[in-house]
C-alpha cells in the first residue's frame, strides 16, 4: 500500500511537470520548470532526498520509481528545449535577410598590353625551338646600328632608316636611337661563340610619324648561327612560327626574294589572307600579307663580328610586333597602341594570368 | 618604278598573260605595288558610225541618230550640234555607267522618240571639259573597237617596288631582262648602232675631278625642231605619271625610265665655251630647272661653261641652259657621277630627282656610249638635224670582277640543290660570263649593270631567285637538345613576374614613348643635352625620358578628360640616365590617380595615397624575390614626390625605388588634379635571389602560439619602423610576427603624440609558454621600446 502510494506521488508529479513543460513557451520558462522539479530544492529532488529515511526494501522500490520519473522529466525537458531552440532559430532566420541580388565589388582588374602579350607569345613559340631572349640598349652607336650590319655610311639604306640622332660628341661621332633590333645580333655574336639561337624583342625608333608609322615601335629579331643552317631551315622555322602564332594549321606562307644589307640571300615573308567583303582574314584566301623580313646572314656581318664565314652561317629575321598584333587581334590603328586609353587597353588587353604557352595551348 | 605592259613588251617578247608576269615579278624579288587598269570605267564605250542623223520630229535642237557599232544599229536621240551623218563617235549602250556623273544610262523616250544609248562628249567620259559636242573620232577608227584602246588606255600600268640594290631595274629594260632570265619570254635585242658624226663638236669637255666624274661623253646636235612629242612618247610618259614637256626633254626622261640612262641636254645656243666638270667653289649658286636657287659648296659636282655653273652633275640641270621650244641645237651629256657624292649633294640641297635616284644607286658603267647613241638617234628621228662626233672625256671605270660559285653551295647555303650547269645557265641569262673551274666550281663574272653582286652568296641568291624560293624545301630547324632551355634569363623572368603581378593588382599596362618634352623631363630630374634628340618628330618629344611617370601622368590626364578619373596605370620599360648601355634602366612604374575603386554601397574607396603605392612597390619587389625584410624605407624622396608623403626603398646603399604622393607643383605643371600617387622600382638594382629551386627547411612548432597586443604613445614624428624594428629585436627566436594594427592621434592624447598599437605573435619552439615567461617577455618589450622610442606604454 505504502509502495503504491509512493508510485502515485511520482506519477502525479510527472503529470503536473509534463503539463508545465508543455506550457513553457520560452527557454526561461522551461528552465523555471526544471528548477521547480529538478532544482536543488525541486519537488522531485526533495522526494529523492527523503528516500534515505525509508526502510531498505521500500527504499529500493521507491528509488527506482523516482529515478524513472527523473529520467522521464529530464528527457521531456530536453525535448522541449530542443523544440524551443528550433523555433527560436526559425524565428531568427525569418528576420535575418540579405538581398543576394545586390551588386558586389570585384577587385579592380588590370590588363596586360597587347604588345607585351604578343612578345610573350612570340617568345613562347621560338622558345620551343630552342631560341633564347637577348636584349640590348636603345641608344646605339653607328657601328652596331649600321656599319657592322653591312650598311656603310654612304649606303642608301641609311637614308631610308629615318634615324633619330643624339648630339654630336667631342670626337665627332653621333649616337642614334636604334632603328631596328639588329644591333643585338652584333652584340650577341661578339660576346658568344656559335652555335647561337636568339630572339630579340624590343623598342625601335624611326623618325617618321603618320597613320601607319610610329616614331617608336617594337620589333623582334631572330638569329641562328651554326655550321649547317641553310635557307630550308629558315623556311621551316618561320613557317612553323607563322602557323603557331596565328593558330592556322594550313596557313600559306610565301617567301619572296628581297634585299636587306645584312642578309644574302634575303627573303620577305608573306602569309595568306583573304580580303573578301572588306574583312581581313588570316588563312588561305588567295591574297598575301607581308609580315617578316629574313635572310641568310651576310658574310660581311659575320666577319664584322669576328666569326669566320667560311665556317659558320645562319639566318636572321625581323618583324614588327605591333603589325603582327594588329593582324592577329584585329586592332585597326597603330597609333592607339601608345595612347594609354583605358577603354582601349581594357578591350584589347589581356588578363594578368593569361600567360602564353604552347604546352597549355594558350596562344 | 612604273611601266606599262605594252612598254615592257617593247623589250620582252612574251605571250605570257599579265597575271603570270606579275606573279613572276614578285617571285623574282620585284614586288608589285599595284596595277592600274586605266581603262576602267571607259571599257563599255566603243567607236560607232553615225549612219544617219535626222532632225527630231518634235524638237528643233535634237537629232535622231542611228549609231552603227559594226555589230548592231541603235537609235539615239542626240542634242550635240556636231552630230552628223557619216561621222564616227563614241557610243554607249543603255545600262552603261557614265564616268562623269556615275549615273546609269537608261533607255528613254525623248519627246516621243525612243533613245537606246548615247553618243558621248569628252566631258561625259571624264576626259575633258568639252561638252559642246560629241567626240569626233578619226574616220579610220574601226567600228566596235573600245575607245579607250584608241587612247592607249587599255595598257595597264604596273608599279614595281625595286629594292635598293637593283639599280639595274630602274629602267624598263632591266625588268624585262630579269623576266627573260626567268623564262618568261625573250629579251629583244637593243639597237645600239652608232649614229655617225657629221661634224666636230664646238664644245669640248674637261674633267677636273675624275673621282667625282669618271666618264663624260658629249655630243653636239644642231638643226633641231623641238616641238611636242609624238603621241607614243607622250602617252608612255603620261602613263607613268610624267608630264610631257617637249621632245628633247621627253627623250631624256624616256631614256631614264626605259634604259635607266639619265642624260642631260644643254641648249647649246645658251652655252658659252667648253664644259668643265669640277667641284663647286664656295659662294657659287645655281638657279635650277625646278625654279629654286641653290647655294653650292665644295662637296658638289658641277658642270660649268665659261660663264659659270650650269648644272649639278647627276642631280639637276640649270634653268639658264635648259631646253625650250626655241632650242635649235643641244649638247647632250652622258656621264657617270660618283654615287656617294651625288647622294650627299641631293640630300644636303634637298633635291630628289629621277637622275639623282639612279646615280646614287650606281649606273651601268658600260652603257654610257650606247645610251648616248640611242638618245642621239631618237632626237634626230623626232627633231631632225644632225649630230657631231662624240666628245669623250674620262674613261669607263673598271667593273670586271669574278667570284667562285662552289659546287653544292646552292644546297648548303640556299637549301636547294641545283646542278652547276643549271646555275651557269641562269647566271648567263642574267648577263654574267661563266667559266667552269676545278671541282665543278664556276667562275662567274657579273655583268656591268650588276654592281650589287659582290660575292658567292649573291650568286646563290641569283640562282635561287630565278629558280623561285618556292622550290626550296622547308626543313624543320633541328633541336639542339631534346627539351628547350629556358628562353628567359633570370632578370627578364623576374621582370615578367613584376609585369604580371602589377596587372594582377589592378594596374593596366601602358606602353609609351621613350621620348618626352624637355620641360617634363626636367621635372623628373632629366633634360640634359646629352639625351636630347637632334631631330625629334616634334618639339615636345625631344628628350629621352628620365622617368616613366610623366607619360603615365599625361595618360591619366587624358583618361580623366574622357571621364575616367580613377586610373591605375603601370609601364615596365626603360628610363634613360645617360647615353651608355648601363644608363638605360629597366623600371616598373605605376601611377594611381583619383580613387582606388569606384564608389560602392559596401566597400569604401580610398584616395590614391602613399600607402596604396607603397604596397604596390613592395609587391613588385616581392615578385622579384627581393629580400623584403632587409628593405629599408627612408623619407627623402626625389623632387617629383611630395616631400612629406613619400619614401625611398633602399637595400644597403642601393636605391630600389621610390613611392609616394606626387608633388602638387608637378601635378599642376602636368595639369593633373590630385590625388595622384606613384611608385618606381628599378629592376636592375634589385639583387638576384639565390639560385636553385630548393627552399630552406620548414620548421613547424607543435606548441601553441601566443598573441599579445601593446599600444605605445610616442612622438608624432617617430617613424613606425623604429618601434617595429625594436620590437622585432626583443627576442628574434620567439617573435614570429608583429603587425601594427592601429595608429591613433587626437582626443585622449596630448598634442604632438600618437599611439601605435602592435600585435605580437610569439611562437615557442621547445615548450608551451608559461604565464611568467609571457609576462617576462612583455616587460622586456615595453622597456626596450620605451627606451628606443622615448614613448610609453599606453595605460
Amino acid at each position: 500500500m505504502q509502495q503504491n502510494l509512493e508510485q502515485d506521488d511520482a506519477n502525479r508529479l510527472i503529470e503536473a511537470a509534463s503539463a508545465e513543460i508543455d506550457r513553457a513557451d520560452s527557454p526561461e520558462a522551461l528552465d523555471g520548470v526544471r528548477v521547480k522539479y529538478l532544482g536543488r530544492r525541486g519537488e522531485l529532488t526533495m522526494l529523492m532526498r527523503g528516500l534515505g529515511a525509508l526502510a531498505p526494501e521500500v527504499r529500493r522500490a521507491q528509488g527506482e520509481a523516482l529515478n524513472a520519473a527523473k529520467d522521464r522529466l529530464a528527457a521531456a525537458l530536453e525535448a522541449k528545449g530542443a523544440e524551443l531552440g528550433r523555433a527560436a532559430l526559425e524565428a531568427r532566420l525569418l528576420v535575418e535577410r540579405a538581398d543576394p541580388t545586390l551588386p558586389v565589388a570585384f577587385a579592380q582588374t588590370g590588363r596586360i598590353h597587347p604588345i607585351s602579350q604578343t612578345i610573350d607569345e612570340i617568345v613562347a613559340i621560338f622558345g620551343e625551338m630552342g631560341f633564347v631572349v637577348a636584349e640590348g640598349p636603345h641608344i646605339e652607336d653607328d657601328f652596331y646600328n649600321f656599319t657592322a650590319l653591312n650598311i656603310p655610311p654612304e649606303h642608301p639604306a641609311r637614308q631610308e632608316h629615318d634615324t633619330f640622332y643624339l648630339p654630336q660628341r667631342p670626337d665627332g661621332s653621333r649616337l642614334v636611337l636604334r632603328t631596328h633590333t639588329s644591333p643585338v645580333q652584333i652584340r650577341t655574336m661578339q660576346s658568344q661563340p656559335p652555335p647561337i639561337r636568339i630572339i630579340v624583342p624590343g623598342r625601335t625608333f624611326r623618325c617618321d610619324h603618320d597613320a601607319t608609322h610610329s616614331p617608336m615601335f617594337h620589333q623582334v629579331e631572330g638569329l641562328v648561327i651554326d655550321r649547317t643552317t641553310h635557307m630550308g631551315h629558315l623556311k621551316g622555322c618561320l613557317i612553323e612560327f607563322c602557323r603557331a602564332f596565328f593558330g592556322v594549321e594550313d596557313l600559306p606562307v610565301r617567301f619572296r626574294p628581297s634585299y636587306f644589307p645584312f642578309t644574302e640571300p634575303s627573303a620577305e615573308v608573306d602569309i595568306g589572307c583573304s580580303r573578301a567583303g572588306g574583312e581581313l582574314k588570316i588563312g588561305a584566301g588567295g591574297d598575301w600579307l607581308e609580315i617578316l623580313g629574313s635572310g641568310m646572314v651576310h658574310p660581311a656581318v659575320l666577319e664584322n663580328c669576328g666569326i669566320d664565314p667560311a665556317e659558320y652561317q645562319g639566318f636572321a629575321f625581323g618583324m614588327g610586333i605591333e603589325r603582327v598584333a594588329m593582324l592577329k587581334y584585329g586592332i585597326p590603328d597603330l597609333r592607339t597602341f601608345y595612347e594609354s586609353d583605358l577603354r582601349w587597353l581594357d578591350h584589347y588587353g589581356f588578363a594578368a594570368l593569361d600567360i602564353p604557352s604552347l604546352v597549355r595551348g594558350a596562344l | 618604278m612604273k611601266t606599262t605592259l605594252a612598254w615592257l613588251k617593247t623589250h620582252l617578247d612574251t605571250e605570257a598573260p599579265l597575271s603570270a608576269i606579275l606573279d613572276r615579278l614578285i617571285m623574282l624579288g620585284h614586288d608589285v605595288e599595284g596595277v592600274e587598269d586605266r581603262m576602267g570605267a571607259l571599257a563599255p564605250f566603243v567607236v560607232a558610225e553615225v549612219v544617219s542623223a535626222e532632225p527630231h520630229p518634235n524638237a528643233d535642237r535634237l537629232k535622231v541618230c542611228l549609231a552603227d557599232t559594226g555589230k548592231r544599229r541603235v537609235q539615239v536621240v542626240c542634242g550635240a550640234p556636231n552630230a552628223r551623218t557619216g561621222m564616227k563617235g563614241v557610243f554607249a549602250p543603255a545600262g552603261t555607267v557614265i564616268p562623269r556623273t556615275g549615273a546609269v544610262l537608261k533607255e528613254a523616250n525623248i519627246r516621243g522618240v525612243a533613245s537606246r544609248g548615247m553618243l558621248c562628249s569628252a566631258y561625259e567620259l571624264g576626259l575633258g571639259d568639252d561638252h559642246d559636242g560629241i567626240i569626233d573620232v578619226s574616220p579610220d577608227a574601226p567600228l566596235g573597237v573600245r575607245y579607250a584602246s584608241l587612247l592607249g588606255l587599255d595598257d595597264p600600268v604596273i608599279d614595281i617596288k625595286v629594292t635598293p640594290n637593283r639599280a639595274d631595274c630602274l629602267g624598263v629594260r632591266g625588268i624585262a631582262r630579269d623576266l627573260a632570265a626567268a623564262g618568261l619570254g625573250r629579251l629583244l635585242p637593243l639597237d645600239t648602232t652608232p649614229v655617225p658624226g657629221r661634224f666636230r663638236s664646238p664644245v669640248a669637255i674637261h674633267i677636273e675631278d675624275r673621282h667625282a666624274c669618271p666618264l663624260f661623253l658629249g655630243r653636239h646636235l644642231r638643226g633641231l625642231e623641238n616641238g611636242p612629242s609624238p603621241a607614243w612618247l607622250a602617252r608612255r610618259l603620261e602613263a607613268i605619271g610624267l608630264r610631257p614637256i617637249s621632245t628633247l626633254v621627253d627623250i631624256t626622261n624616256f631614256m631614264t625610265f626605259d634604259l635607266n640612262r639619265p642624260l642631260h641636254v644643254f641648249d647649246a645656243g645658251r652655252l658659252q665655251g667648253d664644259l668643265t666638270v669640277r667641284l663647286a667653289r664656295p659662294g657659287e649658286r645655281l638657279l635650277a630647272l625646278d625654279g629654286q636657287e641653290y647655294a653650292l659648296d665644295a662637296q658638289v659636282t658641277v658642270i660649268c661653261d665659261a660663264r659659270g655653273v650650269q648644272s649639278l652633275g647627276g642631280v639637276i640641270g640649270g634653268e639658264a641652259t635648259g631646253c625650250s621650244a626655241q632650242t635649235r641645237e643641244v649638247f647632250i651629256e652622258a656621264a657617270l657621277f660618283d654615287p656617294v657624292r651625288t647622294a650627299a649633294t641631293g640630300r644636303r640641297l634637298g633635291i630628289s630627282s629621277d637622275a639623282r635616284y639612279r646615280f646614287e644607286r650606281g649606273l651601268d658603267p658600260a652603257f654610257v656610249a650606247d645610251g648616248l647613241e640611242i638618245a642621239t638617234r631618237l632626237m634626230l628621228e623626232l627633231c631632225g638635224g644632225e649630230a657631231s662626233e662624240i666628245v669623250p672625256a674620262g674613261a669607263v671605270p673598271e667593273w670586271r670582277r669574278s667570284y667562285v660559285l662552289r659546287a653544292g653551295r646552292c644546297a648548303s647555303l640556299g637549301g636547294l640543290a641545283v646542278a652547276q650547269s643549271e646555275s651557269a645557265a641562269i647566271l648567263e641569262a642574267l648577263g654574267a660570263s661563266v667559266a667552269p673551274r676545278e671541282n665543278g666550281n664556276l667562275s662567274v663574272e657579273p655583268p656591268s649593270w650588276r654592281g650589287d653582286i659582290v660575292g658567292e652568296a649573291d650568286l646563290v641568291e641569283e640562282v635561287l631567285r630565278v629558280k623561285g624560293y618556292d622550290e626550296i624545301p622547308a626543313v624543320p630547324l633541328p633541336r639542339e637538345s631534346t627539351l628547350p632551355r629556358p628562353a628567359l634569363a633570370r632578370p627578364r623572368r623576374r621582370a615578367e613576374l613584376v609585369r604580371r603581378t602589377l596587372a594582377a593588382r589592378g594596374f593596366v599596362e601602358a606602353v609609351t614613348y621613350s621620348f618626352i618634352a624637355r620641360r617634363e623631363a626636367e621635372l623628373f630630374g632629366g633634360g640634359g643635352p646629352q639625351l636630347r634628340l637632334v631631330n625629334p618628330i616634334s618639339a615636345d618629344l625631344d628628350q629621352m625620358r628620365p622617368s616613366i611617370l610623366p607619360n603615365l601622368i599625361a595618360a591619366a590626364r587624358r583618361n580623366a578628360d574622357r571621364g575616367l578619373a580613377d586610373t591605375a596605370l603601370f609601364e615596365l620599360g626603360p628610363a634613360y640616365r645617360d647615353d651608355t648601355p648601363e644608363g638605360q634602366l629597366l623600371v616598373a612604374a605605376g601611377l594611381r590617380a583619383g580613387m582606388s575603386e569606384p564608389r560602392h554601397w559596401r566597400d569604401r574607396p580610398r584616395p590614391a595615397d602613399l600607402y596604396l603605392l607603397k604596397a604596390d612597390a613592395l609587391a613588385a619587389l616581392a615578385a622579384m624575390g627581393a629580400p623584403a625584410d632587409n628593405v629599408q624605407i627612408s623619407a627623402e624622396p626625389p623632387a617629383w614626390y611630395h616631400p612629406g608623403r613619400a619614401g625611398v626603398l633602399r637595400l644597403g646603399p642601393a636605391v630600389l625605388g621610390h613611392f609616394g604622393e606626387l608633388h602638387p607643383a608637378v601635378l599642376e605643371a602636368l595639369d593633373v588634379r590630385p590625388p595622384a600617387a606613384a611608385f618606381e622600382v628599378f629592376l636592375n638594382a634589385v639583387p638576384e635571389p639565390r639560385a636553385g629551386a630548393a627552399k630552406p627547411p620548414l620548421k613547424l612548432s607543435v606548441f601553441q602560439p601566443v598573441e599579445r597586443d601593446f599600444a605605445f604613445i610616442v612622438n608624432r614624428d617617430l617613424p613606425a619602423e623604429t618601434l617595429l624594428r625594436t620590437a622585432r629585436g626583443v627576442d628574434r627566436r620567439l617573435v614570429a610576427q608583429i603587425r601594427l594594427f592601429d595608429v591613433y592621434e587626437g582626443a585622449g592624447l596630448s598634442e604632438g603624440m600618437k599611439s601605435l598599437a602592435i600585435a605580437v605573435t610569439l611562437q615557442p619552439q621547445e615548450h608551451t609558454l608559461t604565464d611568467a615567461e609571457i609576462e617576462g617577455f612583455s616587460k622586456r618589450l615595453v622597456a626596450q621600446v620605451e627606451k628606443a622610442t622615448g614613448g610609453r606604454l599606453r595605460g
